[in-house]
């Protein structure tokens, strides 16, 4: 049994008397440890898809099961760093983390190793000089550096990924990119990222999904990427099966499932 | 070729001083105009136009007021007449004859009872209207049709309840001030970003857990706009509700003051309502600045 099931999900959003079906039998076994991206255009609810593994949108058929128990809720054990960062503006960066460590590990750790947990995870995305200042004080990459710590000391089963850094500059995002190929190297977590890179999803996934477009959006191919880690973003640009991975995705999403503007 | 003075020239001036050149430096004497020069000019920017306007318009009313047959009198008059009222504010000389500073502390326990129970049943019930649609639906109609009552038309049925005048009063303020704060509230809650609510829903903040830390700081800049106005609107309230009820408020002192024909004396009472007003204004404004501080998204 896998470690983390996504059981033909059917997800239909209706408004009114009109139905939309975005989502249809998708299903998906995600091992202890690995790191899958999910890939698709905008609008192929690759979102909703995470939402529901998350908990945050409830699927209409199927379901989720994280080692062996089925979760139909929001938790802690599926982390989210959201697109957007989605810290709180008026608490500081330590507060911000300070919370989900209060709140998940109520009762288990002391006052003190709640306080050095927190501040262990500002270490981790180096944001310990920081840790005072609040999040209009700091730049998009130093926030999403927070969101991702604020997930990562929640201990979650799976880290869960929405485009994490799909509002950060090239330079930012490539610095971003190697930090958490750095934390999955350290840390072991079981990742689920969705992106619209192709190249991010590449260097960073064991396993890349790939969705056909919506509605009735499903899995379409799944690629396992074959690259040695630590993975060098300089020495994959000329890896043969670096290019070989790529080429098979841009394939994919540009001849096969092209994106069609909606209507 | 240009001379160049540098430090250890001017160390060498000062060898039998003791104290070092930067000690010397950081002790010179800074003119007072050149060390708070634009604080200065901010100030007289603030201060100097409000003062001329109103000297005009006292001018302008001492003239049409000049004449001995005017129905309402002119500064002078007022100041002749009433000056004990400005001067001394807080003189007491029996039970009925008191200070206006006294009055307005009166009136303003009145409003700071009244106001303060319409802070925190109109943040409950704005909390309701903006979580639940449904409270939102049945509830606001209502509110939208009560806040346009006027103060004063609430008394006689206030009156009729509380068979008092002391807890009318208050009931008055209440009933005037809570509308903007139930409905300012409820926006602030239902404008809460979804993200926000997607964070307590991953960390399973219980719902006195998400009121505490996501709902009360994110809707805070909203509640308090609401308070701002609420404030405004108790102060407005409590002449009204003390005209009717007596006592040794503010708003008593007019209309005892109108039926014993002493009209400079109101005049003064009004600056006096005025100058309240507008301080209790600034007050929750800076209170409101204070609290929200950082709570701007970004």
């Amino acid at each position: 049994m896998s470690y983390l099931r996504i059981d033909h999900v059917d997800k239909t959003f209706s408004n009114g008397a009109r139905a939309t079906k975005v989502l249809e039998a998708v299903d998906l076994s995600v091992e202890k440890g690995q790191y899958v991206s999910i890939i698709g255009h905008s609008g192929c609810g690759k979102s909703t898809l995470l939402n529901i593994v998350s908990g945050l949108v409830a699927a209409s058929a199927g379901g989720i099961v994280l080692e062996n128990r089925q979760v139909d809720t929001p938790g802690p054990d599926r982390a989210v760093v959201f697109q957007n960062h989605s810290l709180l503006p008026w608490l500081t960066v330590y507060d911000n983390v300070r919370l989900a460590v209060d709140k998940v590990f109520a009762g288990k750790k002391s006052r003190a190793e709640r306080h050095d947990w927190t501040m262990r995870n500002l270490e981790l995305v180096q944001m310990v000089a920081a840790k005072d200042r609040r999040p209009s004080e700091i730049s998009g990459g130093m926030k999403q550096r927070v969101g991702i710590a604020r997930a990562l000391a929640m201990e979650p089963k799976v880290l869960l990924l929405d485009e994490p850094f799909g509002a950060l500059d090239a330079l930012t995002r490539a610095h971003l990119q190697d930090q958490v190929m750095a934390l999955h190297r350290t840390l072991g977590n079981t990742v689920m990222m969705i992106t619209h890179d192709v190249d991010e999803a590449v260097l960073l996934s064991d396993r890349i999904v790939m969705m056909t477009n919506g509605p009735r959006a499903t899995i379409g191919e799944t690629l396992d990427i074959a690259l040695p880690r630590p993975r060098n973003r300089l020495e994959l640009a000329s890896d043969p099966v670096y290019l070989e991975c790529r080429r098979r995705v841009l394939q994919f999403l540009y001849e096969r499932h092209h994106y069609v503007e909606a209507a | 070729m240009t001379m160049q003075i540098t430090k250890n020239d001017l160390v060498a001036t000062t060898v039998d001083d003791d104290r070092s050149i930067d000690e010397l430096y950081a002790r010179r004497r800074v003119p007072l105009v050149e060390k708070h020069g634009a604080r200065i000019r901010a100030f007289f920017a603030a201060i100097v136009p409000p003062m001329i306007v109103l000297a005009i318009l006292l001018g302008l009313w001492q003239l049409l007021c000049l004449a001995p047959t005017s129905a309402l009198p002119s500064p002078s008059r007022i100041w002749s007449e009433a000056n004990d009222l400005i001067l001394h504010p807080f003189f007491v000389a029996g039970p009925q004859d008191l200070g206006l500073g006294w009055r307005v502390l009166t009136s303003l326990q009145r409003v700071a009872i009244g106001f303060g129970l319409a802070s925190v049943a109109g943040v409950l019930l704005g909390v309701v209207v903006g979580q639940s649609q449904w409270a939102m639906r049945g509830l606001d109609p209502l509110f939208q049709v009560l806040r346009t009552v006027p103060p004063l038309a609430w008394l006689p049925i206030s009156l009729a309840a509380f068979r008092d005048s002391h807890p009318s009063a208050i009931f008055v303020i209440f009933i005037t001030s809570i509308w903007p704060i139930v409905i300012n509230t409820a926006v602030g809650v239902r404008n809460i970003p979804q993200d926000f609510r997607n964070v307590a829903a991953v960390l399973r903040l219980d719902h006195f857990e998400f009121f505490w830390k996501i709902m009360i700081p994110s809707a805070a800049p909203y509640i308090f706009t609401g308070l701002r106005i609420g404030v405004g609107l108790s102060w407005l309230a409590i002449v009204a509700a003390e005209m009717l009820t007596g006592g040794v408020g503010i708003g008593f002192f007019i209309w005892d003051a109108w039926n014993s024909s002493r009209l400079p004396d109101i005049f003064v009472a009004l600056a006096y309502i005025g100058v309240t007003g507008f301080v209790l204004d600034r007050i929750v404004a800076a209170i409101g600045v204070l609290a929200t501080r950082g709570a701007q998204a970004s």
